[in-house]
């Protein structure tokens, strides 16, 4: 371990709105700190155990959804800390920078509505195994609200792991109902629904904790390990 | 429209009259470009020029008024050294021509002036008004409305938490788009409009300058729409990713205390924010329109003038701060912040171009000065109370009930809601879908309650009584989620005040309206009014849209509209006596609709909101539009549990079952709090009328037993609009 506080550091895009402050306040614990890192920065700040890049709208949704954020200079530095397997979780726009940056497996298309759709929506967890649901078994339910536009993911759920399915009402129209799917490796998650919605019972749930927590403690012991 | 044969003044939307009264006042002829300033300013938008001398009966001042109307917006106490500043406006004429664009740069318009005022947004609301949905051009304008608040809305990061929709043929032609912005600033960081500080300089904040929105406020939204589409030009077009950029700017700069004062650029652009904040200050300003940033080349002097281009901001700032602003405004926040000129001595707006004054004008002329006219009191006739026995009952009430629940009026908004990020900010306690909105004040425990209302079809049969429904329906909905009504703002859309009894209808809805701001004790803190929603075929029913916001001191303790426990009973509080005159299963505005009784809704209203400070209410839920059979079938299906409930005879089934009253709302309570509850009522009727459970609601009146199944009406509820826009 260095010598720096072992932080969780979010990327704030131009047009990354309030998201980027709820998943801080997300993420505070005892055990890590967490830091905001400009989309013009060329490196993570020391002590970086795992990247979040938050919701939004980076760069106003120019051009294509994430397409220019995923250009943007900070994300060298991410591709690098992805490719010595820290943990990354994209949310939202998040996951489509994750996808337009090629981090993860195939793309996300307008939701079968042609609409935005913001709603409260059940996840079942399906691949246990790579730490993105902390101790819950495949099956799981948690209640966390999606907002999107943009969120219909469609590509070969065999080029990655599915760790989150969404219940049969499907809301977005995803292949397979996909809500979030990781890399092979498992390092990397991208998901539409907002877990930093979902963080205070008094306004909708606090099922998004779960996966706060398993971010948490998966990269701290990732980096002890 | 051809415009070519009429003079000058003619075409930018000036009488005869007012074009003899320019000249007279300056003293001299206008140069062209003053006429075009004066054409803006002096448009009903922007003069309030048919409305000015009715509007001074609202109410405006109270305890807890920190500012009522003539700044950017209103803003109230909300405890902990903490205000709420909130503002209702239209864009109605904008979204009918182009109702993507208009009703969206509606929403960065209302936000703009909110931000003027030195708060952070935090909720949005809209109420919005169409044509029946039978009809292909009303469910376009309807549909592409909705995406345009929604596209705004989500990208600048502010939930919209609520709003109200209705249908009625009289909105075909002049559809109704109402947006209302609230936002919380410390009492401390209150800023105002107002010019000071001679030598001070003007600092254009945000998005260049373009030709779109010439004439939005004059030719567009001040007369009578006719073949619309022409105007297509006139209206402006939205940037939100810059609006939301601006928002954060200059929540900086104010929380840095550059700004002496701070206005935004809507209707008639520079030439309104300028004349408005010279005029107020008391003082002159220069503007040097050669170094306005343009997005389109050689643009006249009048043109930059009166742009309505979106997402810009006018402060006035010590000289020595103007290199910090400009440096904070590029660096920070990648936005344009151009010194265009400076505070003078005098009364005079000066802009200059070339090295030539295009335009030299006593500020107060434009701002303040336009002429006033006494609209016509022509009282409509009295209303006769329906005749019940030209209405024919339902063979199958319960069938009747269903397709009330279909009705788009009264049918799940859920289309509409889900399109828009209302969570957004992670505050929001109640969403859409209730009484009103809950909102919590972020950093805080305390909550605010949001609603809009409107009473339309009241209002076009009884206006006076009709207002002050409009305001009690709000008080109820904002008391219903547990919190004590504070304040209104309000948008008054009429149609032309020039003709019929649109002019008396004005005034006796302010009147009414008034009458049950002073009852409530909710001042009118802001507003706006629109005036000549009309085509040549379609009249709107007045509408006055009433925003209103209430104070809740535990965020945890809001109340739902759903019905949650088995065995809880269900209480009627309040009473009125249910008629079908005007009333939504009517469908039409014929008839007398019962007058509000102004001390029952105090009551009521007083009465939820301690009930719910106790933690005693399980649900509450006004009976509105669809009378007390859709206001149980509401909680019922929010609940997903049903009620067998027994209401009085009204004389006939239908009526008891849909007539409509205010003054009513059903509520639920464990039965061991029943006591207390009719101890905390008081005076308010408290009628105990059924109990829920199963899976139906059930409904007997007289000697008529009604059913529905939970899931059937949920069924019809939700799928009416997705059906009706298919």
């Amino acid at each position: 371990m260095t010598g720096n506080p072992p932080t969780v550091t979010v990327v704030r895009f131009p047009g990354s709105l309030d998201h980027d402050a709820a998943v801080l306040a997300a993420v505070q614990t005892r055990i890590v700190s967490a830091a905001l890192v400009h989309h013009r920065d060329t490196e993570l700040p020391a002590g970086t155990i795992a990247v979040v890049l938050p919701g939004g709208f980076s760069y106003g949704d120019h051009l294509r959804c994430g397409a220019i954020a995923s250009r943007a200079p900070i994300m060298g530095a991410v591709r690098r800390f992805a490719a010595e397997g820290g943990r990354v979780l994209g949310i939202c726009n998040g996951f489509q920078i994750l996808c337009e940056a090629g981090l993860l497996p195939g793309v996300l298309r307008p939701n079968r509505t042609l609409s935005f759709v913001c709603r409260q929506v059940a996840l079942e967890v399906d691949d246990a195994g790579t730490g993105w649901s902390g101790d819950l078994p495949p099956g799981a339910r948690l209640s966390i609200p999606i907002k999107n536009h943009d969120g219909a993911w469609f590509g070969d759920p065999a080029e990655g792991r599915v760790v989150f399915r969404y219940d049969e009402t499907n809301p977005t129209g995803s292949h397979e109902r996909v809500a979030g799917i990781a890399n092979l490796d498992g390092n990397v998650l991208g998901m539409m629904p907002h877990p930093e919605c979902a963080c205070d019972p008094l306004v909708g749930s606090d099922d998004g904790r779960t996966i706060f927590d398993a971010l948490v403690q998966s990269a701290v012991r990732a980096e002890v390990a | 429209m051809s415009t070519g044969a009429l003079p000058r003044h003619r075409q930018l939307g000036l009488t005869n009259w007012e074009a003899d009264e320019i000249p007279r006042l300056l003293g001299r002829e206008p140069t062209d470009t003053e006429l075009v300033m004066f054409s803006l300013m002096w448009s009903e938008h922007c003069s309030y020029k048919h409305s000015k001398p009715l509007l001074r009966a609202f109410p405006t001042d109270g305890p807890g008024i920190l500012q009522g109307p003539g700044e950017n917006a209103g803003a109230i106490d909300v405890g902990d050294g903490l205000a709420v500043a909130f503002k209702i406006e239209s864009h109605n004429h904008p979204s009918a021509v182009e109702p993507f664009e208009g009703a969206a740069t509606g929403v960065g318009g209302i936000v703009r002036d909110i931000i003027a005022m030195g708060a952070r947004p935090i909720a949005l609301l809209d109420s919005l008004r169409f044509g029946a949905l039978t009809s292909a051009r009303s469910r376009y304008l309807f549909r592409r409305a909705v995406a345009g608040i929604g596209h705004y809305g989500n990208c600048i990061g502010v939930p919209t938490v609520g709003g109200e929709v209705g249908f009625d043929d009289c909105y075909e032609d002049s559809c109704l788009v109402n947006a209302m912005c609230v936002g919380i600033l410390p009492h401390d960081g209150i800023l105002r409009a107002a010019a000071k500080g001679i030598g001070n300089r003007l600092v254009l904040i945000g998005n260049r300058t373009g030709r779109d929105g010439i004439g939005g406020a004059s030719v567009l939204a001040s007369a009578e729409l006719s073949d619309d589409e022409d105007r297509r030009p006139s209206v402006q077009v939205s940037d939100p990713f810059t609006e939301r950029k601006l928002m954060d700017c200059c929540a900086e700069l104010a929380r840095m205390g550059f700004f002496v004062a701070l206005q935004d650029l809507g209707a008639a652009g520079l030439t309104s924010s300028s004349s408005e904040m010279a005029s107020k200050g008391g003082v002159g300003l220069r503007i040097d329109l050669d170094v306005v940033p343009l997005r389109e080349a050689a643009m006249a002097p009048a043109e930059i003038l009166v742009s309505e281009s979106q997402e810009r901001m006018l402060a006035v700032v010590e000289p020595h701060h103007v290199a910090t602003v400009a440096e904070i405004c590029r660096e920070r926040f990648d936005l344009d912040a151009t010194d265009i000129g400076e505070v003078t001595d005098g009364d005079r707006l000066v802009a200059v171009a070339g090295g030539e004054v295009v335009a030299d004008i006593p500020a107060h002329l434009l701002a303040d000065d336009a002429p006033v006219y006494e609209v016509p009191q022509t009282p409509a006739p009295a209303p006769t109370p329906l005749d019940l026995a030209t209405i024919a009952q339902p063979d199958d009430l319960a069938g009747a009930w269903l397709a009330l629940l279909a009705r788009p009026t009264i049918a799940s908004k859920r289309w509409v809601y889900e399109q828009y990020d209302h969570i957004v900010g992670a505050n929001t306690v109640r969403r859409p879908g209730g009484d009103a909105a809950v909102v919590r004040l972020p950093g805080t425990n305390r909550a605010i309650a949001l609603t809009t209302d409107s009473a339309e079809r009241h209002c076009q049969l009884d206006p006076r009584a009709g207002g002050a429904a409009a305001v009690f329906e709000a008080a109820r909905n904002v008391a219903c989620v547990g919190a004590r009504p504070a304040a209104i703002t309000n948008c008054l859309n009429f149609p032309n005040p020039e003709k019929g009894s649109t002019g008396w209808r004005l005034a006796q809805v302010i009147a009414g309206m008034s009458d049950a701001c002073r009852a409530l004790g909710t001042p009118v803190v802001s507003g706006n009014v629109s005036l000549y929603n009309e085509s040549s075929g379609r009249i709107i029913f007045p509408t006055p849209v009433v925003g209103m916001v209430g104070l809740l001191d535990d965020a945890a303790r809001s109340v739902g509209h759903g019905f949650r426990r088995e065995g809880d009973v269900v209480l009627l509080a309040g009473a009125g006596e249910p008629r079908l005159d005007g009333s939504e299963y009517l469908g039409r505005a014929e008839g007398l609709p019962p007058p509000p009784d102004a001390s029952l809704e105090v009551g009521l209203c007083r009465f939820l909101a301690g009930a719910a400070t106790e933690g005693l209410l399980v649900s509450a839920h006004d009976v509105a539009a669809g009378g007390i059979a859709v206001a149980l079938a509401e909680s019922a299906m929010a609940g997903r549990i049903g009620a067998d409930v027994v209401i009085g005879d009204a004389g006939r089934p239908d009526v008891a079952l849909f007539g409509e009253s205010g003054g009513r709302v059903v509520v639920t309570c464990a039965p061991s709090d029943e006591a207390r509850l009719r101890e905390l009522a008081g005076a308010v009727p408290l009628t105990a009328i059924g109990m829920i459970g199963g899976t139906r609601i059930r409904v007997h009146t007289g000697g008529t037993d009604i059913a529905l199944s939970v899931a059937d009406a949920d069924r019809a509820y939700e799928r009416a609009l997705p059906e009706a826009l298919a």
